[in-house]
């Protein structure tokens, strides 16, 4: 599959897909989107790149073990369930906001960053499988 | 008090760090221990002979009126002290007797925790709490059987032990729990204070009663539950003594005199009490005529002893419960002595044979003198206190409620047979010569030897000055089961009565007997015949009969054929669900409620119907892995025709993910099996096909019935008002059920560490399956 | 529409049981995805099926103005979804490595339990 067409396509196509992913993250409060899909977009990009590169290329563009957002994500998505604890006294998860608008992604708060951790978690995950996968023998 | 009961806890959990310590020189240290809780017991003495009850409590479950009440009375001390007084004599006795031994922390510690629930068990207020202690209990004693653990037939004996015991416990349970029904409360104080007549007259007291006695039965090892007794006796000597003589076995009989004044005197308590106890001390009393084992003529003896106990609480008069006050004493002090003795004999010479062993008094004097004297305190011959509490028992008998002569009768010849026991355990191994094999035994040290010299002297302290115990254990033992502790007067002397004539006749006939019936392994193996229709070989049947049926059960059911669970699964649940709606399945779905079928829905369906068959049919694996990814495709149409954008895309993206992976190991994974079994393939298809339309059916059933959207409009309504989000899916995912999210993105990570395991690690060239 | 859905959700069904009843260890994996399918639309069929109204609140709006999809139901099959990923992939790794430690892959050949091997 390696054809130059799809090399340099692909080159491009990567930050566009994650530009993409993210954008469909930071909508997904209020139009449809949110972290699951965004983390599978961008998952899809990586696998998109590394069948065109090579999975040496793409996983030295990462720089480090896709599997390192799992834990990364999960603590993202915890201290932002643990925040209201901490910072407001409520019960774990309660709603935390900004007020106050924000341009671009309308208002910021708690649920927000979980989502972040969840985009993350499905990226790693997702990568993870993947990449294991295809290194296996 | 709770600190007492939670020292031998605590002591249990030191022992787990500090284990090296007791194991060595300063093992007897331990029994410190138990002789601390003695002397705090024995200081209780005084306020308890004023009549006075100390109680505490604390809040344990408030909300189901559970608290952790304790009280001690008169019952409750005198349990206690027997239970800390031997406690430390077996404790001390262990540290010779297993000296060195590899796990003797172990041992202590399962011994402390054992005492502990012990005086848990008699001081607890609370039926719950007593339950907790009764089962902490059989617990400990299982371990202690089985302390040997490599030997099989110790850990048949703890099953066995723990079997009855814990079958008991589950009687205890639900006992206290209809008790508790009854009277409205968990407190023993509580009930003691309510009208009898009101727990006596409710319909549910007979159940009560029969399940606290299914609970003492089993506990004191009555008839027919007493088999696992003489097994239990597996265990090293000093459990024999402390569990199985003194202090466990005789939770039975404390739960029935505890309960004695609440639940007692109506015919079904005292008459089945009376003919359980007369049929066990009779049965087994017979039975230790036929062990050559010291330990098994001990055991039955023991279990006859018990059943003495229950009859005379039977019978239910201030008198009886005077006997059996004594009695347990009595009991205690010459079972527990001649256990010693047996784990000195067994300890130095080996063997525990009683036609081997004879002329031991010559090397072992002082075990000797101790044996005799318990010897003597079991025949009841004076002045010893077993003599006062067989005077006691004859003389209760013969005031029998019921059928007085024929239960003297009984007791006598039990009394006849104890004494033969008593006999044979402690004068005979002492008595004639001494065989050359035994010429070498040595004395042991001074801690094994000492206990029951101790024991032994108190017998006969007690039998010469009964007033000792008279107005400090006996009085108030017999007020808390509710006689008249007025008319109590302990004597040795009691007069030249019919009483008397009967201790004479038990004597003489019991010593004859014991010089004409010499135990022998003839009548040994001439009642092993009889034993298989004892009620412990019928149980032993059963358990194997229940095994048998399980491994066919097994074989039938779980033969490792995926398929076949698979399809019992299936065809039972069609057949479950299928038979419920068959003449419930109404089919009225409104078909203004149904949406029209548009043109390009239709191409959707056919498509997908197509991609279904062909993924199921094809033999190629690359062209199933390609109808499959149409399938989820059309699934996303669906999603997207129907207001579901968020769906539509996590679809879209996972069904692209799934057939690169299929893509990725296809050509890894095995090809398709060909396996042309016509047979088999229809008998699925039908299978199938019901299964499916079962679902299309139940499907349908479920839309024609009204639906309601009341957790969807909360989320609706609130989406924006208190999440700030308008995606109302998105906000429940991240916001109102955030909680779940968060538990589906670890799944996601187990997932992945799952897989990334399996694929990267490599098994280590011995671990590898061959 | 319903009752072609009924039907397609049937055959999902039906389809998947029937491939997770053959011997071979590439067809359970592809009829558990199957039978995983199904469930998801079953779901959302019995979430009651709504055209062309998102549960999306409409801009310049904080409640909705008219009615709207169900979204518990959509929430539930979006975790579903993405956790059947999950377990596919598991799945499929785990048939691939069961393949080369017992070198077989027809089910029935598979039936021996721990102890006995």
């Amino acid at each position: 599959m390696k054809t130059i067409i799809l090399r340099t396509a692909s080159n491009y196509l990567l930050p566009v897909l994650l530009l993409f992913s993210i954008f469909i993250l930071l909508r997904g409060h209020y139009l449809p989107g949110g972290g699951f899909v965004g983390g599978l977009i961008a998952a899809i990009a990586f696998v998109f790149h590394s069948f065109a590169n090579g999975l040496k290329n793409t996983k030295s563009l990462l720089r480090f073990h896709p599997g390192f957002l799992m834990p990364a994500g999960l603590a993202l998505s915890f201290f932002s369930g643990l925040s209201p604890i901490i910072f407001a006294g409520d019960p774990f998860m309660t709603g935390l906001w900004y007020h106050g608008h924000v341009p671009v992604l309308g208002s910021v708060g708690s649920a927000l960053f979980f989502d972040m951790g969840v985009y993350l978690v499905v990226v790693g995950v997702t990568l993870t499988i993947i990449f294991t996968i295809s290194e296996a023998p | 008090m709770i600190s007492a009961i939670l020292l031998g806890f605590l002591f249990a959990i030191l022992l787990v760090f500090a284990g090296k310590f007791f194991k060595g020189k300063f093992a007897v240290l331990s029994s410190l221990i138990p002789l601390g809780l003695f002397v705090y017991f024995l200081q209780f003495i005084p306020e308890i002979m004023e009549g006075n009850v100390v109680k505490e409590s604390y809040n344990w479950v408030p909300s189901f009126g559970v608290n952790l009440g304790f009280t001690l009375d008169g019952l409750s001390l005198l349990f206690c002290l027997m239970i800390t007084g031997i406690g430390f004599l077996v404790f001390a006795y262990t540290s010779v007797y297993l000296h060195h031994h590899k796990y003797l922390d172990r041992f202590y510690g399962y011994l402390s925790v054992f005492m502990a629930a012990m005086l848990g068990l008699v001081l607890s207020d609370n039926v719950i709490s007593l339950f907790t202690f009764w089962e902490l209990t059989s617990i400990s004693s299982f371990f202690l059987i089985g302390f040997n653990n490599t030997q099989e037939a110790s850990r048949k004996s703890a099953l066995t032990a723990l079997g009855i015991t814990g079958l008991g416990g589950m009687f205890l349970l639900a006992g206290v729990i209809v008790l508790g029904n009854i009277t409205g409360t968990f407190s023993i104080a509580e009930m003691l204070n309510m009208s009898p007549e009101l727990i006596k007259g409710h319909e549910y007291y007979t159940v009560a009663v029969i399940l606290l006695f299914g609970a003492a039965f089993t506990k004191s090892a009555q008839f027919p539950f007493h088999f696992w007794l003489p097994g239990a006796m597996k265990a090293p000597t000093p459990v024999s003594t402390y569990l199985h003589s003194a202090t466990m076995v005789k939770a039975g009989i404390y739960l029935v005199m505890r309960f004695t004044p609440v639940l007692g005197g109506e015919e079904i308590w005292n008459t089945t009490l009376i003919v359980v106890g007369a049929v066990t001390m009779l049965y087994s009393a017979f039975h230790s005529l036929f062990r050559t084992d010291l330990k098994g003529v001990l055991a039955y003896s023991t279990i006859s002893a018990l059943g003495i106990l229950m009859f005379l609480i039977g019978m239910g008069t201030t008198e009886s419960f005077t006997a059996a006050a004594v009695f347990i004493i009595v009991h205690a002090l010459y079972k527990a002595t001649l256990f010693l003795t047996t784990g000195i004999i067994d300890h130095q010479t080996g063997t525990r044979d009683v036609t081997v062993l004879s002329g031991l008094r010559k090397v072992l004097m002082p075990v000797g003198i101790a044996a005799i004297i318990a010897a003597i305190s079991s025949a009841g011959i004076p002045p010893t206190i077993g003599f006062l509490g067989k005077e006691l028992t004859y003389e209760a008998t013969m005031h029998a409620p019921i059928i007085a002569t024929l239960l003297v009768v009984g007791i006598v010849i039990t009394k006849i047979l104890l004494l033969w026991a008593g006999f044979v355990a402690g004068i005979k191994p002492f008595q004639g010569s001494l065989p050359e094999s035994l010429k070498d035994t040595k004395m042991p040290g001074p801690f094994m030897w000492v206990p029951p010299i101790l024991l032994a002297v108190l017998s006969l302290v007690f039998g010469i000055m009964p007033f000792i115990i008279e107005g400090s254990l006996i009085k108030p033992v017999v007020s808390a089961l509710g006689g008249e502790s007025g008319e109590i007067h302990l004597a040795l002397w009691h007069g030249f009565n019919t009483v008397f004539i009967l201790s004479l006749v038990t004597i003489a006939v019991g010593t004859t007997l014991y010089f004409v019936l010499k135990p022998s392994a003839k009548l040994e193996t001439a009642v092993g015949k009889l034993e298989a229709a004892s009620p412990k070989s019928l149980m032993e049947k059963f358990n194997v009969g229940f095994t048998y049926l399980s491994s066919f059960w097994t074989r039938v059911f779980q033969n490792g054929y995926l398929r076949n669970y698979v399809f019992i699964i299936i065809f039972f649940l069609i057949g479950m669900v299928g038979y419920t709606m068959i003449g419930n399945t109404k089919f009225n779905i409104d078909p203004s409620i149904l949406s029209n079928v548009s043109f390009y829905e239709l191409v959707v369906f056919i498509i997908m119907c197509i991609a279904i068959l062909f993924t199921v049919f094809t033999s190629s694996r690359l062209s199933a892995v390609v109808a499959m990814g149409v399938v989820g495709l059309t699934i996303c149409l669906v999603f997207v025709f129907y207001s579901a954008p968020d769906l539509a895309m996590t679809q879209f993206s996972i069904d692209t993910l799934t057939v690169i992976l299929f893509v990725l190991v296809l050509y890894r994974l095995p090809r398709y099996l060909k396996i042309q079994d016509h047979k088999m393939r229809i008998r699925d298809g039908i299978l199938s096909l019901m299964f499916g339309g079962l679902i299309a059916v139940l499907a349908l059933e479920v839309l024609s019935e009204p639906v309601n959207t009341e957790i969807g409009d909360f989320y609706a309504e609130n989406s924006y008002i208190m999440a700030h989000g308008k995606n109302v899916v998105n906000v429940i995912l991240v916001d109102f059920r955030g909680a779940d999210t968060m538990i589906e993105i670890s799944v996601l990570t187990i997932a992945a560490i799952g897989v990334f395991g399996l694929l990267k690690l490599r098994l280590k060239r011995t671990d590898r399956v061959q | 529409m319903e009752i072609l859905l009924a039907i397609l959700v049937g055959l999902l069904y039906a389809s998947g049981i029937y491939m997770i009843l053959r011997r071979s260890l590439v067809k359970l994996i592809i009829g558990i995805i199957l039978l995983g399918n199904g469930a998801n639309l079953l779901i959302f069929l019995l979430g009651r099926i709504t055209k062309g109204l998102p549960p999306i609140i409409p801009e310049n709006s904080k409640v909705f103005l008219e009615a709207y999809a169900d979204p518990v139901p959509q929430a539930l099959i979006l975790t579903a979804i993405v956790i059947s990923f999950g377990l596919q992939s598991f799945a499929i790794i785990l048939v691939k490595r069961a393949h080369k430690v017992v070198r077989t892959d027809d089910l029935d050949e598979m039936n021996a339990t721990d102890e006995d091997s």
